[in-house]
C-alpha cells in the first residue's frame, strides 16, 4: 500500500509543478498579483510531495519490499542497511527520483533566499524551475516509475551492483546531482532575464552565489567520482575520459566560464549576452549528460540499463528546454545589449579570452564524446575515442588558460598596462622558470613534465604574489585581519581556487610523468619493486561477508629496507550478482601513493598483482578540494547577503571596483 | 539577430544526431577495447603443443574468444551453457586457457566437454593482460575485421546467450 502512496505523491507533485510553471509566469506578464504569489506556494508544495515520494522509496529499500520491482532489481536481504538505503539511487528509476528530489531542494532554497528579488523575477525563476520539474516528473511517472510492482514478489532481490557497494555511492551521486541540478537555478535566472529583458548588475549579483554553490557541488561530485574510481575500479587510474565523466566535466568547464563571466557582468555590466548564453549552456550540458547516461546511445561504466522509449522522451524534453531557451536567446538577446566597453588589454578582455578557451575546451570534450555517435550515425562504423584524443586536444588548450588565469587578477578593469603587469609578475615568472628548469635539468624529467611544473609553479607563484601584494598594500600598523578583510570573501575565494588549480596541475603533472606501475606474478613470500619501494607478499587469508566471499592479502612495503606500510588488497566475489571485484589497497602520503591490487590467482597460488608508485597523487585530490573551498568561500561573500539593492544599472555598481582593484600602483 | 541564432542552429544539428543515435544498437559492456582491433598474439594450442594459433587466421569471420581456466570455479558454472551454445552456432569459439597447466586444462575439457573450436595456451597470462582480463571467465566477440565488438565479464548464462550473444552474432554475420 505504501508504494502506491509514493506514486500518488509523484502525481500530486506533477500537478503542482504544472501550477508552478504556468500561472506565475502568466502573472508576471499580465501583472496579476495572485498568480505571482502562487509561485512560492506551489513550489513548496511540489517539493514536499517529491520528498514524500523519495522517503517512501527509501523506506521500501529499508524494509526489503521486493514486491516493488525496482527494489527487487537493486537490493538484497544480505545487503547491509546503509547500502540498501543508497541503493535507492543505484539504478535508473531511483537516480531519476534523486534528480527530481535535488531539484526540489534547490527550488525550496530559491523560495527561502529570494526575498530580496523583485516579485516578478522570483516568480519567473520559480516558473522556469517548475517547467524543468514537469519534464522530469513526467519522465519518472511515464517511463521509469520506481514504484511499479512486480507481483508475486520474488523471495529475494538481485542485489546492488558490487561496484556500487561503497562509501563513494553514499556521497558521489547526491553531490554530483546537487551540481548538475544547481545549474538549473542559474538557467532559470537567465531565462527570467530574457523574458523580462532586465539584465543588469543586480541580476548578476543574484545569480552569482547560486552558480558558485552549484559549481562547488559539481567540483566535489566529480572529485569524489574520480577518487572512488581510483580505489574501486582496481586499475589505479583516476580519470578515464569516459563518456559520463565527460558529461559531468563539460558543465563544469562551462560553469567555470560562467562564474567568471558573471563577475564581469556584475562589476562592469559587460558580457551580458555571453553570461546568459553560458548559463543556458551549463544547464543544457547537464541535461545532455542525463540524456547520454540514460538513453543508451553511448557506452560507459555509468550507463543505466536503457530503453529507447526513455531516450526518445529525454530527447524531446531536451529539444523543448534547450531548443526553446536558445530560440528565446536568439529572439531576446539583441534587446539585452552588450554593456560596458573595454580596451584590448584589460581584465575584461583577458577574462573573455579565458572564457572562450574554456568553452572551446568544453566543445572539444563534447566532440570527442559524441564523435563515435556521429560516425556511427553516418554509417562509419563503431569506434571509441580514448584518452589519446583528449590528452592531445584538451591539454594544449589548458596551457594558455593557466598562463592567463594567473595574470588576470593583476590587470585593471577597463584598461590595463601590459608593461606594468609584466614587470610586476617578474617574481612569479622567475619562480616558474626555475621550477621548470630544475625539473628538466636537475631531476631529469621529460620536457612535458617540466612544462607542466612550470605552469603549476606559475599559477601558484602569481597567486601567492597577489596575496602578498594585497596584505602589504595598507597603511603601516594595520592588523593582518583588517588587511585581509579589505577584500571580500569573493576575492579570497578566487585566490584559493586559483591556488587549488596550481596544486592540481602540479599533482597531475607529477603523477602522469613519474608514476611507475608493474603487473607481476607473485606467490606468498615473493616480492617486487615499483619506484624505490619493495612490495613483499606476506600472507593470504580467506574472508567471508554477508554477500561476498574473497581473499585478503597482506603486503609489506619497504623503502631502502625500512618498513613503510602494510597493505591489504582484496579480491571479492559477490555471490548474488556473480561478479568479481578488486579492492585495491592504498597507502596515501604527502608526496606519494603506494598502490596494490590483486588480479587473478592460479591454482598453485600464484597471483597476478598490480603494484604502483604514484608520486604526488594526493596533490590531485588536494587541488580539487582547495578549488571547491575557493568556490564555497566566494559564494558566502557578504555582498550577496545584502538586503535588496536598489542599484539597477551596472555603472552605479562600479565604485566598488575602485576599492577592489588597487589600480596600477607599483608599491608591490 | 542572426548571430544570436547560431547556438540554436548548432543545437538543432546536434539534436538530429542524437535522434539518430537513439536508433542505433548500444554497445554492451564498457571496455576500452570495444571497437579496437583485437590484440594480436601467437600461442601454442592447448592440446597440440606443436601447433600455434593467432587471431589473424580468423580474419573475415565472426568469432568468440572465451577466457577460461581449470582452476576457475565460475568457468565450471558457465561451461554447460557454453557447450550448449557451441552446438547452436556456427561461429568458432576460441578458448584462451589462462594461467593454467596444460594437463589440467586438457583433462578438464575431456571430462566436461569441449565447446571450443580450439583452445590456446596462455601459461603466463601475457595475452590475457593484453586483452585487459581482470576476472575469469571473460568473453569477447570479434567481428570480421578483427575488431572487438563486445566484452562480457563473468560467466555466460543462457539468458545472455539468448538476449545478447545470438542477436549480436546474427547482426555481425550479416553485416
Amino acid at each position: 500500500m505504501i508504494p502506491e502512496l509514493g506514486n500518488l505523491a509523484l502525481v500530486l507533485a506533477l500537478c503542482l509543478a504544472v501550477l508552478q510553471a504556468t500561472l506565475p509566469l502568466a502573472g508576471s506578464l499580465n501583472g496579476n498579483g495572485r498568480w505571482l504569489a502562487l509561485a512560492r506556494t506551489a513550489a513548496v508544495g511540489q517539493a514536499v510531495f517529491v520528498t514524500l515520494a523519495f522517503a517512501i522509496l527509501v523506506h521500501a529499500f529499508a524494509v526489503n519490499d521486493f514486491s516493488v520491482a525496482y527494489v527487487a532489481a537493486n537490493s538484497n536481504t544480505a545487503l547491509p542497511l546503509v547500502y540498501r538505503i543508497t541503493a535507492t539511487w543505484g539504478g535508473h528509476e531511483g537516480s531519476l527520483l534523486l534528480w527530481v528530489q535535488t531539484l526540489a531542494l534547490w527550488t525550496v532554497a530559491v523560495v527561502a533566499f529570494s526575498g530580496q528579488l523583485p516579485r516578478a523575477t522570483s516568480a519567473r525563476v520559480l516558473a522556469v524551475m517548475g517547467l524543468v520539474a514537469i519534464g522530469f516528473l513526467a519522465f519518472t511517472l511515464f517511463t521509469s516509475n520506481p514504484f511499479d510492482r512486480s507481483l508475486p514478489a520474488p523471495p529475494d532481490g538481485r542485489d546492488l551492483n558490487p561496484l556500487l557497494q561503497d562509501v563513494g555511492m553514499i556521497v558521489h551521486p547526491p553531490l554530483l546531482y546537487m551540481g548538475y541540478v544547481g545549474f538549473s537555478v542559474a538557467f532559470a535566472f537567465a531565462i527570467a532575464a530574457l523574458i523580462g529583458g532586465e539584465l543588469d548588475a543586480a541580476w548578476a549579483r543574484w545569480a552569482r552565489p547560486w552558480t558558485l554553490v552549484a559549481w562547488t557541488f559539481l567540483t566535489l561530485g566529480i572529485f569524489l567520482g574520480s577518487f572512488w574510481a581510483y580505489y574501486e575500479l582496481g586499475w589505479g587510474g583516476w580519470w578515464f575520459w569516459d563518456a559520463v565523466e565527460n558529461a559531468s566535466f563539460m558543465p563544469w568547464l562551462v560553469g567555470a566560464a560562467l562564474i567568471h563571466s558573471l563577475a564581469v557582468t556584475e562589476k562592469r555590466g559587460a558580457f551580458r549576452n555571453w553570461t546568459v548564453l553560458l548559463a543556458i549552456l551549463a544547464f543544457s550540458l547537464s541535461l545532455l549528460g542525463t540524456f547520454l547516461v540514460r538513453s543508451g546511445v553511448l557506452t560507459s561504466v555509468h550507463a543505466f540499463a536503457s530503453d529507447p522509449r526513455r531516450g526518445l522522451f529525454i530527447l524531446v524534453f531536451l529539444a523543448i528546454v534547450i531548443g526553446g531557451s536558445l530560440a528565446l536567446f536568439a529572439w531576446r538577446a539583441p534587446a539585452v545589449g552588450l554593456g560596458g566597453r573595454f580596451a584590448l588589454f584589460s581584465r575584461e578582455s583577458l577574462l573573455l579570452v579565458n572564457n572562450v578557451l574554456l568553452l572551446v575546451a568544453a566543445a572539444t570534450v563534447l566532440l570527442g564524446t559524441l564523435y563515435p555517435l556521429f560516425l556511427d550515425a553516418v554509417g562509419g562504423g563503431k569506434i571509441s575515442v580514448g584518452p589519446p584524443y583528449f590528452e592531445a586536444v584538451f591539454v594544449p588548450l589548458m596551457v594558455p588558460v593557466l598562463l592567463l588565469a594567473a595574470v588576470g587578477p593583476f590587470v585593471a578593469w577597463k584598461s590595463g598596462s601590459a608593461r606594468d603587469v609584466a614587470l610586476r609578475l617578474r617574481p612569479a615568472a622567475l619562480f616558474a622558470a626555475v621550477s621548470g628548469a630544475a625539473a628538466f635539468l636537475v631531476a631529469h624529467l621529460s620536457p612535458a613534465v617540466a612544462v607542466g611544473l612550470l605552469l603549476g609553479a606559475w599559477t601558484l607563484g602569481a597567486t601567492l604574489q597577489l596575496v602578498v601584494r594585497h596584505l602589504r598594500h595598507a597603511p603601516r600598523g594595520t592588523p593582518l585581519v583588517a588587511r585581509a578583510s579589505r577584500q571580500g570573501a569573493a576575492w579570497w575565494g578566487m585566490v584559493v581556487a586559483h591556488a587549488g588549480v596550481g596544486i592540481f596541475v602540479v599533482g597531475v603533472t607529477l603523477v602522469k610523468g613519474t608514476e611507475t606501475a608493474d603487473d607481476v606474478s607473485l606467490r606468498v613470500g615473493g616480492s617486487a619493486r615499483a619506484g624505490d619501494y619493495t612490495f613483499t607478499f606476506e600472507a593470504l587469508e580467506k574472508v567471508r561477508a554477508s554477500n561476498y566471499v574473497g581473499a585478503r592479502a597482506t603486503f609489506a612495503v619497504a623503502h631502502d629496507g625500512a618498513p613503510v606500510a602494510t597493505l591489504h588488497p582484496e579480491k571479492r566475489y559477490y555471490t548474488v550478482q556473480q561478479m568479481p571485484t578488486t579492492e585495491a589497497a592504498i597507502d596515501r602520503g604527502f608526496a606519494r601513493d603506494l598502490y596494490v591490487a590483486l588480479g587473478e590467482a592460479t591454482r598453485d597460488g600464484t597471483w597476478t598483482v598490480r603494484i604502483q608508485h604514484k608520486p604526488f597523487m594526493g596533490w590531485i585530490w588536494a587541488g580539487c578540494l582547495v578549488i571547491a573551498a575557493g568556490g564555497l568561500l566566494a559564494a558566502v561573500d557578504r555582498r550577496y547577503r545584502a538586503r535588496r539593492v536598489g542599484v539597477s544599472d551596472a555603472v552605479r555598481a562600479a565604485p566598488e571596483i575602485a576599492i577592489q582593484v588597487p589600480t596600477t600602483s607599483r608599491s608591490a | 539577430m542572426k548571430r544570436y541564432a547560431i547556438p540554436f542552429g548548432i543545437f538543432a544539428i546536434l539534436l538530429v544526431f542524437l535522434g539518430i543515435g537513439l536508433r542505433l544498437k548500444p554497445q554492451e559492456v564498457p571496455s576500452p577495447f570495444i571497437g579496437k582491433p583485437a590484440p594480436a598474439f601467437t600461442l601454442t594450442r592447448l592440446e597440440q603443443a606443436d601447433k600455434t594459433f593467432s587471431p589473424q587466421e580468423l580474419r573475415g569471420k565472426v568469432w568468440l574468444l572465451n577466457v577460461w581456466a581449470s582452476w576457475c570455479t565460475s568457468c565450471r558454472a558457465e561451461h554447460p551453457a557454453l557447450v550448449a551454445f557451441a552446438k547452436q552456432v556456427t561461429v568458432p569459439i576460441v578458448g584462451l586457457n589462462y594461467m593454467d597447466a596444460r594437463e589440467d586444462g586438457s583433462r578438464w575439457l575431456d571430462k566436461l566437454g569441449n565447446p571450443y573450436a580450439l583452445s590456446v595456451f596462455d601459461s603466463d597470462g601475457k595475452v590475457g593482460t593484453d586483452y585487459g582480463v581482470y576476472g575469469v571467465p571473460e568473453t569477447f566477440v570479434i567481428d570480421r575485421r578483427g575488431n572487438i565488438r563486445l566484452k562480457l565479464t563473468g560467466p555466460v548464462t543462457p539468458e545472455i546467450i539468448k538476449n545478447t550473444l545470438l542477436p549480436l552474432i546474427r547482426e555481425l554475420d550479416h553485416a
